[in-house]
């Protein structure tokens, strides 16, 4: 593995465009090379070299480079856009759409992140050391694909809106989470270790949601049906068993009526 | 103004009769002319195909409907967006582009004139403003009548002059070009969530059938002798066995004669035929019924067809046949969007995904090709993808590679992951025929020409028209190895001449020129009762008031090109 | 001696009332009467014949105080700052004409600025809401005709939109509507017991924050599946009740305002009541439609999306057209910093955001372009005064059915006042000099 480390040296006014930050991207680059690449701060388009003190050179292939970020990044947006393989690890916090159409590879960031993280994730892994912003592995707007592989791990608590129309991949919060988790969702996996407010698995077509803590208001479309143990996310548990969402359309599968199922710790 | 010649290329052009003769093509002041001063500037056509520019007689393009496909539809701009560069304004959209991207793809592709296939009356500003926002290409749109209030009324009475009265004043009134269809009453019965699936069905209240609403329109549209015939999209459209309603629907038009000094030899123009030439009776046993439906087309010669050829892309639908849509979404499941409009009509929206590992999207795919392929007289068989319903109008050279190549259809095919399907429930694997360059031009510039009754004007070469050319890096003498190089020949011409000012050199766009937007203007006898009619409508049931109804020139049409009638006796 | 101009429309909300007659004095300089209108529209014309009208740009000065200055002075610092401005936003436009906005769009496009409409703290939830799930709707005329079933939820007509319910939505007698307000039946949702809720034959008084979960109970209703005992401070019985109420109809509507839009949940309520449309549509005929509140952020939806591809919150920054509400929208954008100047127009910002987005309106170089004096144009720069749209000048607007309507011009603008249009014309023009210099 070869390692590129880039070092905030000139923290944008407004705020920086960093899509090229990526392992995909700076694949078979110099060092110099890589501080020739664009990022932009508004509607200026500038050198990763102005901002960053870049030193290393990538590997021939993504999946042989790891870009260590240090520095104040928190007004830095898109770090890992679209990867497909490879590493980043972030020291501090970063801004939004961290991993965002990621398919491959492990995003770690020891800070926080903001809104947008792991956008549409169709593979790979996020890690994230702190707490995450709204719409975590949630779907672009308008588009009922959303995550469909990899893991999302969040140390901290996460925002709202996560997992909107997942379809598949896992996602584990530590913490708490605020409003709306995996609406719409049609597959995948949400643990979440904390407490939840509401909104918990609206429209769920199909998918699994686990809540270690507590709901403070369920969505009268879930059902309970029975309670069960399972191991979960490396915790073996009881679970009130519920199904839903009973408003929203149903799937069959071999003659059988599919629904969500949400699970919450007894 | 300018003078060009354009020398040496290989001429097509059905107008004249011209077969890929070497000819030089001159052009001044607009128009195309017998021959030009040596002052003229040279465009070098050796080796290349020549070509009028391409008429478009059915997208969705421009109006509320398209608008609701782009604001509901992000994800359709999701990195495929083009920035401002040169001449070009950004655009967006893979399969509603935005107005400015619709203006430059069509032009790039050799298309200089367009026709938006429905105009709900009362938005007809807003067709407008997308139209004037469309650079380079002149267009019209198309009102809609067949579920209209006015309509029915009178011709559950037979009164066929009075139906002529209020056509002219719509026309008027919104700056339309022609008579168009859409699911004959069947969406005034969406209006209360029902249908009608076959000719046959009342309409709930009006109780009108579908029948008299299109034989009553055929009749006051040859009244008026309007330059276009009726355009329709029949009732039960995409639906398993679908045929036999469409041929209930062209036999309507059996023994009537046009009545036109356009040129016009239809007196129906049946559209997207590849969604109403369906077999079986569930998508398990779906078929095609090409062959059976060309049949009727290629005897019955006062009709004209366009296909809507499936491209086997993600790509969104809309018509204003409401409860199709409603009935896709619940096939499909995915975002549904609805407008049914006062007294007039209505829109639906719904994604859909034509992927090449479905069968029925193969089978899809096969009969709007065997449509053009059965088809005897090219310029009655027009190529269309109603776009963007059954693929996006930028997938035409796409379309163009697979009808002159059997190969290229042979590789699609083999790519189908039922491919033994497609084979079992079409005939087109057994379709040798490539259509020849000739057709093409017949199919994409002098057919729909000719149907729109706009000969005079464009669809060929013909000294007097205007200078619409376009230059093909295709040359017609040199056996095509890969057909690839057909849609990419197709895809961004060498040149495109609109109205004699040259917009697109090597692909790319030069100038904006000076687009119009054609509409008809129908004169009739003073008729006090369908003006009282109109009156009272507005009075009781509108919710817009009759002076601020009609789509007056300044910001909407400004640059019109009216083609008058006078219909008065 | 007198003129009355008749068909004249209002240009004040969404409901854009188009039967409106105005009397002004013959030479056309002075509007004397407002017929037709509510109390809101009726002011709307009248007001703009206060005789302490500001008729010229003003500079905001160091020591607070305003120095009146020219339209051109006033274009050369629009375009200047537009043209240096990392990245601008040109928010607004809601309160104007699609030609205006059409400009502006060409000014957005050449200094590469984000631009957005009211939608941003309005009806853009709606718009996030309807990219997700579509929206079965239609024109307000067939309220008027067909609708036996009639939803307010979460919207106050009876002062929002004072005729909305006269024109098309309870008491007209239309086509198959003979009976007027008899043949409807009124459903009211709203925590509050306003005067639309007086109206309603049944008023459900939902707990704050849980319209999701009520509209969710209501599609498990429509199923007969199983409820609670009660959902969003509603008993199962009435919500049963309510669910029986709309499927019982032929037709029907939901129209829907802040109280769902701006609440929490805001695009997800939305989300649930298209849904609850969608769903009654298997049982009868139902639709739905936002109670706009500017009377032409209709329109700059439409523009922006034929022209961009988007309806609001779109960043022009990077040359081709991006949009995520909560990063490309303006609320975020100027709590976040991200963005150096700022242009208004047609809308009035500073009363209408969180204090936090309005203080970093005043801390850049700005431009307020509005007839009135405004919190917005207290806090900014440069305020350019211009002609009141579809009063003084006419254009295209979009109603909140998205029916087009020419507004008309009715009387004259004071003397060498500009319209929108034409400042932001020599915007743009002198933008142009000054992007082709570099």
């Amino acid at each position: 593995m070869e390692t590129v480390t880039i070092k905030m040296k000139n923290v944008p006014a407004l705020y920086l465009e960093a899509d090229n930050v990526s392992p995909d991207i700076f694949a078979g680059k110099t060092a110099t090379q890589i501080a020739d690449l664009h990022v932009y701060e508004g509607n200026t388009t500038g050198k990763l070299g102005d901002y960053f003190e870049v030193s290393g050179n990538a590997a021939a292939t993504a999946a042989d480079t790891k870009i260590v970020v240090k520095g104040d990044v928190t007004r830095v947006k898109y770090i890992g856009m679209k990867m497909s393989a490879g590493e980043i690890v972030v020291e501090g916090s970063a801004d939004q759409y961290v991993g965002a159409w990621m398919t491959g590879g492990k995003i770690t960031v020891n800070g926080n992140v903001q809104a947008f993280a792991a956008t549409a994730m169709r593979g790979g892994e996020l890690v994230i050391e702190g707490n995450a912003g709204n719409y975590l592995g949630a779907a672009y707007r308008g588009d009922w694909r959303g995550m469909s592989k990899g893991t999302i791990h969040v140390k901290g608590n996460a925002g709202s809106d996560i997992g909107m129309y997942m379809t598949g991949g896992e996602m584990v919060i530590d913490g708490n989470v605020d409003v709306h988790v995996a609406t719409h969702a049609e597959g995948g996996r949400v643990v979440i270790k904390g407490n939840a407010k509401s909104k918990v698995g609206g429209q769920m077509v199909d998918g699994n949601i686990f809540i270690f803590g507590t709901i403070d208001i369920m969505m009268p479309g879930f059902k309970y049906v029975d309670t069960v143990e399972q191991e979960v996310a490396g915790v073996k548990a009881k679970f009130a068993h519920f199904i839903g969402d009973i408003g929203e359309r149903h799937k069959t599968k071999k003659g059988q009526v599919v629904y969500g199922n949400l699970y919450t710790r007894v | 103004m300018s003078e060009y010649i354009i020398k040496n290329g290989h001429v097509f052009d059905p107008v004249q009769g011209i077969k890929g003769d070497k000819k030089d093509i001159s052009i001044k002041d607009g128009k195309i002319v017998d021959k030009v001063s040596s002052s003229a500037k040279v465009i070098d056509a050796r080796d290349k195909t020549v070509m009028a520019g391409a008429v478009e007689i059915h997208a969705h393009i421009a109006g509320p409907k398209v608008n609701l496909g782009r604001i509901y539809r992000p994800e359709d701009k999701l990195f495929s967006c083009t920035p401002t560069h040169g001449m070009e304004r950004m655009g967006g959209g893979a399969s509603i582009p935005t107005t400015f991207k619709t203006g430059y793809e069509y032009a790039k592709m050799g298309y200089t004139t367009a026709m938006e296939a429905a105009m709900p009356p009362l938005f007809s500003r807003h067709v407008h403003e997308e139209i004037r926002d469309t650079p380079i290409i002149d267009e019209g749109a198309f009102p809609v009548f067949g579920n209209n209030w006015f309509v029915m009324e009178y011709l559950k009475n037979g009164e066929v002059e009075n139906t002529a009265a209020y056509i002219a004043w719509l026309l008027r009134a919104t700056k339309g070009y022609a008579v168009k269809v859409v699911n004959p009453g069947g969406t005034e019965a969406w209006h209360w969530g029902l249908n009608c699936l076959s000719v046959n069905d009342p309409v709930p209240y009006f109780d009108i059938t579908p029948a008299e609403i299109i034989k009553g329109l055929i009749e006051a549209n040859e009244y008026l002798g309007l330059p276009h015939s009726m355009h329709i999209h029949p009732n039960n459209l995409g639906n398993p066995g679908n045929y036999t309603t469409t041929l209930d629907t062209l036999k309507i038009a059996q023994g009537m004669q046009p009545k036109n000094k356009f040129g016009r030899e239809q007196v129906m123009h049946l559209t997207h035929t590849q969604f109403h030439s369906y077999g079986g009776d569930s998508w398990g046993n779906f078929e095609s019924k090409a062959k059976e439906v060309m049949d009727y087309i290629n005897k019955n010669k006062n009709i004209t067809v366009d296909t809507g050829n499936v491209t086997l892309d993600e790509t969104t639908t809309m018509t204003a046949d409401g409860p199709f849509e409603h009935h896709l979404t619940g096939l499909n499941h995915l975002k549904w969007a609805n407008v049914d409009v006062e007294l007039e009509t209505a829109a639906g929206v719904v994604p859909y995904i034509y992927s090449p590992n479905i069968s029925v999207c193969a089978i899809q795919w096969a009969i709007g090709l065997e449509l053009a392929l059965y088809a005897k007289d090219p310029m009655r068989c027009f190529i269309t993808t109603d776009h963007p319903n059954a693929g996006p109008f930028t997938r035409y050279p796409r379309v163009i590679k697979w009808l002159m190549s059997k190969k290229a259809r042979e590789t699609q095919i083999n790519a189908f992951k039922h491919k033994d399907k497609v084979l079992s429930q079409t005939g087109i694997g057994a379709m040798d025929r490539e259509i020849s360059l000739y057709e093409i031009a017949a199919m994409t510039r002098a057919g729909p020409a000719r149907s729109l009754g706009l000969t005079a004007i464009c669809g060929g070469l013909k000294p007097g028209m205007d200078a619409d050319v376009v230059v093909y890096n295709l040359n017609p003498e040199k056996p095509v190895g890969n057909p690839d190089q057909i849609e990419t020949a197709f895809s961004r011409a060498a040149h495109v001449f609109k109205s004699g000012v040259e917009v697109v050199k090597d692909g790319e766009i030069v100038s904006s020129g000076n687009k119009r937007t054609l509409w008809v203007n129908a004169k009739v006898n003073d008729n006090p009762q369908v003006m009282r009619d109109i009156t009272e409508k507005f009075l009781k049931y509108y919710s817009v008031t009759q002076n601020n109804y009609e789509a007056l020139g300044h910001t909407f049409v400004p640059n019109p090109y009216a083609l008058d009638v006078d219909a008065t006796t | 001696m007198t003129k009355t101009i008749t068909d004249v429309v209002c240009p004040f909300c969404g409901t854009l009332c188009d039967d409106i007659e105005v009397i002004v004095s013959d030479d056309g300089k002075k509007l004397l009467e407002v017929d037709n209108a509510c109390v809101i529209g009726t002011e709307k014309f009248l007001h703009s014949q206060s005789s302490d009208r500001i008729t010229r740009p003003r500079m905001h000065q160091e020591d607070g105080s305003w120095k009146e200055i020219s339209y051109d002075e006033a274009v050369e610092y629009t375009a200047q700052m537009l043209a240096k401005a990392k990245k601008p936003l040109m928010f607004g436009w809601s309160s104007t004409n699609c030609e205006a906005q059409s400009v502006g769009n060409e000014i957005a496009e050449m200094s590469r600025a984000c631009c957005d409409n009211t939608a941003a703290t309005c009806h853009g939830t709606s718009l996030i809401a309807i990219q997700d799930v579509g929206l079965p709707s239609c024109t307000l005329g067939e309220i008027k005709n067909r609708a036996d079933r009639i939803i307010f939820w979460g919207c106050n007509p009876a002062h929002a939109h004072p005729r909305h319910m006269s024109r098309y939505s309870i008491f007209p007698r239309g086509f198959f509507t003979g009976k007027g307000q008899m043949s409807r039946k009124l459903i009211v949702v709203d925590p509050r017991v306003t005067d639309t809720a007086k109206m309603a034959d049944m008023h459900l008084q939902v707990a704050q924050g849980q319209d999701y979960e009520l509209l969710d109970a209501l599609r498990v209703a429509l199923k007969g599946e199983w409820l609670p005992d009660e959902v969003a401070g509603i008993p199962r019985e009435k919500i049963r009740e309510a669910a029986d109420i709309l499927k019982s109809g032929r037709f029907g509507i939901i129209f829907f305002g802040m109280g769902v839009t701006q609440t929490l949940g805001k695009n997800h309520n939305i989300d649930a009541a298209i849904a609850v449309t969608k769903d009654l549509n298997d049982y009868t005929k139902f639709s739905i439609m936002p109670m706009r509140g500017h009377y032409n952020v209709t329109g700059s939806g439409e523009v922006f999306a034929w022209q961009f591809g988007f309806p609001y919150a779109v960043d022009l920054t990077r040359g081709f057209a991006r949009y995520n509400p909560g990063d490309t929208s303006t609320i975020d954008l100027l709590t976040r910093g991200e963005i150096d100047a700022m242009l208004t127009i047609g809308s009035d910002p500073g009363a209408h955001f969180p204090i936090s987005a309005v203080k970093p309106i005043a801390k850049m170089p700005s431009v307020c372009i509005d007839p009135h004096l405004t919190p917005t144009s207290g806090v900014s720069k440069l305020h350019v005064p211009v002609a009141f749209n579809g009063v003084e000048t006419g254009g295209n607007c979009y109603r909140m059915d998205n029916v087009p309507i020419d507004c008309r011009k009715v009387v004259e603008p004071p003397e060498g006042m500009l319209t929108d249009e034409e400042f932001l014309i020599k915007v743009r023009d002198r933008l142009k000099q000054l992007k082709g210099a570099a």
